[in-house]
């Protein structure tokens, strides 16, 4: 029996399933119609008890921060869509919009509704042009169906909703950094407290939520939270989805209840590729901490992955084998958060560009052993010394891969360089064609 | 370049899209790039009399993000992904070879202005590595060879499509104007989802 429970992703194999009518042909836009006719808080209570928790990393529970959200205050509320998916490893958001942006726009009109905002955003990446056609084109169809504009469905709630393209800034994936950009700003972060909550969007109060947090939502009021909380595990419920990559046999999206294991889902998926074996793997991105073939087994769920010491993060499984070098992989991650960095807080300015003089020697085979102790010094000084957690991400990779590959680094010194062929870890033949 | 009375109203439509006009200075400078190719002088000018801002405000954010050039880019820009998963699976060898092939180093341009190379960072797609971007599309699982093909292609006119895409590959200015919020008519050409997308759902069913 599988595994598998297929929500988000039900439809996708439909060759319209990003249309407005092969939306609406599989059950779409009907929660929207439940949910306009409760009251506003009444899709709060629903969605806090739900369980449902953010899917961009964080993990917060979605219904609390809608709760946040001040009533009776006579300003203008946002809600705003992150879809700045950039962390590495990370591409569940993207084939989403690609496949059914209805779905976003759906959890979008209800949750500007619960937390009475009628002016929501989605702030997406720049770099996906075909699924900013997808998502602009359907936010047009959805405007064409009454779904949006003034008066939606004849229930007297007014929503513009406006597609907001980013142009290459991983920092903007952070929710105060995205908001100055949105803004018109260089973005970077901000100072909390305020939160968004309070002080968001031209300092008015503001619900920043993921993609796939966002597009939960209608298929929680539709089916209710005893089918949502059946799913799961005790503090982590429902469903989400994984994204398998790297060394495996067939990499791709998997839509299963939180709290599935990599050794499942190896075995749902095929496996590493063939004749090698697993030697280190990202729970969730390139910020959570790596894990190794001791971690098989471990809850992919918020509480499991952090009990055995990283986190769930985006639940972006990038898959290593044994013939991919972790120092060149940990320096590569490094000098994305330096080039990453906004430059706004020095520790992380000047941090991750230290952390790649390091690596770089280390890798090239040249420093001492005393550069592994400095190089954990550095992160020490680095980690929670700065507006966001960008700086804190640069430190999970280092310091894990210190933690279970020390002896890898040594041998880079003890060779005089690496010793590992890169060919070896590509998917080409020597001639670079497959 | 200075611009017509018609891109000038479109500037105005884009800054009636928000709340705040300041606000517009994204699609705006996404906007300039569709006419000019990348931020121009003339660009950055225009933008701070719209929005009621000094040049060097607009320069600011203009320089921070990484999709905004300060120079011309080829009609078909190539991103090869070298983060770390993208890299190690073959994404150093294609941004290797393909340099070599083009005779350019990176931020660099074909003598005929038809293409030019970047390194990017991880693109949403990891699981099609390597993953090549062109003008913004996705060419998935890409090899040494099929990027050279796709180059060559380019240069003669004749590019093959994107993986996930429209049917025919645009030029950097076209996309940039589907960046500016402009739409191009394209949005139901090409898959809804490629083989690794749907995987999960189909092993769902039974299937292998």
């Amino acid at each position: 029996m599988s595994k598998l429970t297929p929500v988000l992703s039900a439809h996708w194999d439909e060759a319209d399933s990003f249309t407005i009518a092969g939306y609406k042909r599989n059950g779409g836009y009907t929660a929207v119609a439940k949910a306009l006719a409760m009251q506003p808080d009444e899709v709060i209570q629903l969605v806090k008890d739900s369980g449902l928790r953010g899917r961009g990393g964080a993990g917060f529970p979605t219904g609390n921060k809608w709760g946040f959200i001040p009533q009776g205050d006579n300003k203008e509320h946002y809600l705003v869509v992150n879809a700045d998916e950039s962390e590495p490893g990370t591409c569940k958001d993207t084939p989403l919009l690609m496949a059914n942006p209805h779905v976003l726009i759906e959890g979008i009109i209800i949750g500007s509704y619960a937390i009475r905002a009628n002016h929501a955003f989605i702030y997406i990446r720049g770099e996906v042009t075909h699924v900013i056609r997808r998502v602009q084109q359907a936010i047009t169809d959805a405007y064409g169906a009454g779904l949006l504009g003034k008066n939606i469905l004849g229930k007297g709630f007014d929503l513009e909703l406006v597609l907001h393209v980013g142009a290459g800034a991983y920092i903007c994936g952070e929710e105060t950094a995205l908001l100055d950009s949105l803004e018109g700003f260089r973005g970077q972060p901000r100072l909390r407290p305020p939160f968004p909550a309070i002080a968001g969007l031209y300092a008015k109060p503001t619900v920043v939520n993921n993609v796939e947090s966002i597009a939960s939502v209608p298929a929680i009021v539709n089916n209710g939270v005893a089918w949502f909380t059946a799913m799961g595990t005790e503090k982590s419920k429902g469903f989400t989805l994984y994204s398998l990559s790297g060394h495996v046999n067939n990499p791709g999206q998997f839509e299963a209840p939180l709290g599935i294991t990599l050794r499942e889902l190896l075995e749902l998926s095929g496996g590493i590729r063939k004749g090698h074996k697993l030697k280190f793997w990202t729970p969730g991105g390139s910020s959570t901490p790596i894990f190794t073939d001791q971690h098989l087994d471990v809850p992919l769920d918020y509480e499991g992955v952090s009990a055995a010491g990283s986190m769930l993060g985006t639940k972006a499984l990038q898959i290593f084998d044994e013939t991919t070098c972790v120092v060149r992989a940990v320096l590569r991650w490094t000098e994305f958060y330096k080039h990453e960095s906004c430059g706004k807080c020095t520790p992380c300015r000047e941090g991750t560009w230290w952390l790649v003089q390091v690596l770089k020697d280390l890798e090239a085979g040249r420093g001492t052993e005393a550069d592994l102790d400095k190089l954990l010094d550095l992160c020490d000084n680095i980690m929670g010394r700065s507006f966001c957690a960008l700086a804190d991400g640069a430190a999970s990779p280092i310091i894990s891969s210190l933690k279970y590959f020390r002896q890898e680094y040594l041998d880079h010194l003890a060779a005089g360089g690496c010793p590992f062929d890169p060919m070896a870890a590509t998917l080409f033949d020597s001639a670079g064609v497959k | 370049m200075v611009f017509t009375s018609e891109q000038l109203a479109v500037m105005d439509s884009i800054i009636l899209r928000y709340p705040r006009k300041r606000s517009a200075i994204m699609p705006l400078l996404h906007y300039v790039q569709s006419i000019d190719g990348y931020v121009t002088n003339e660009g950055i000018e225009v933008i701070g009399e719209k929005l009621e801002l000094a040049t060097a405000e607009v320069t600011a954010v203009s320089t921070f993000y990484t999709q905004y050039k300060s120079k011309p880019v080829g009609e078909y820009h190539v991103g090869v992904c070298t983060n770390t998963l993208c890299a190690v699976m073959g994404g150093d060898a294609i941004y290797e070879s393909i340099k070599e092939h083009l005779n350019i180093g990176n931020d660099e341009v074909t003598a005929d202005g038809k293409v030019s190379v970047e390194h990017i960072e991880c693109n949403a797609a990891c699981d099609y590595a390597p993953v090549v971007m062109v003008n913004w599309e996705f060419y998935d699982n890409q090899t040494v060879q099929s990027v050279k093909d796709l180059v060559d292609g380019a240069r003669t006119g004749n590019p093959p499509a994107p993986t996930r895409g429209p049917k025919t590959l645009r030029t950097w200015k076209q996309n940039s104007a589907v960046l500016a919020g402009i739409s191009d008519g394209l949005a139901n050409e090409g898959l809804q989802a490629g083989e690794a997308t749907l995987l999960g759902l189909k092993k769902s069913k039974g299937g292998n």
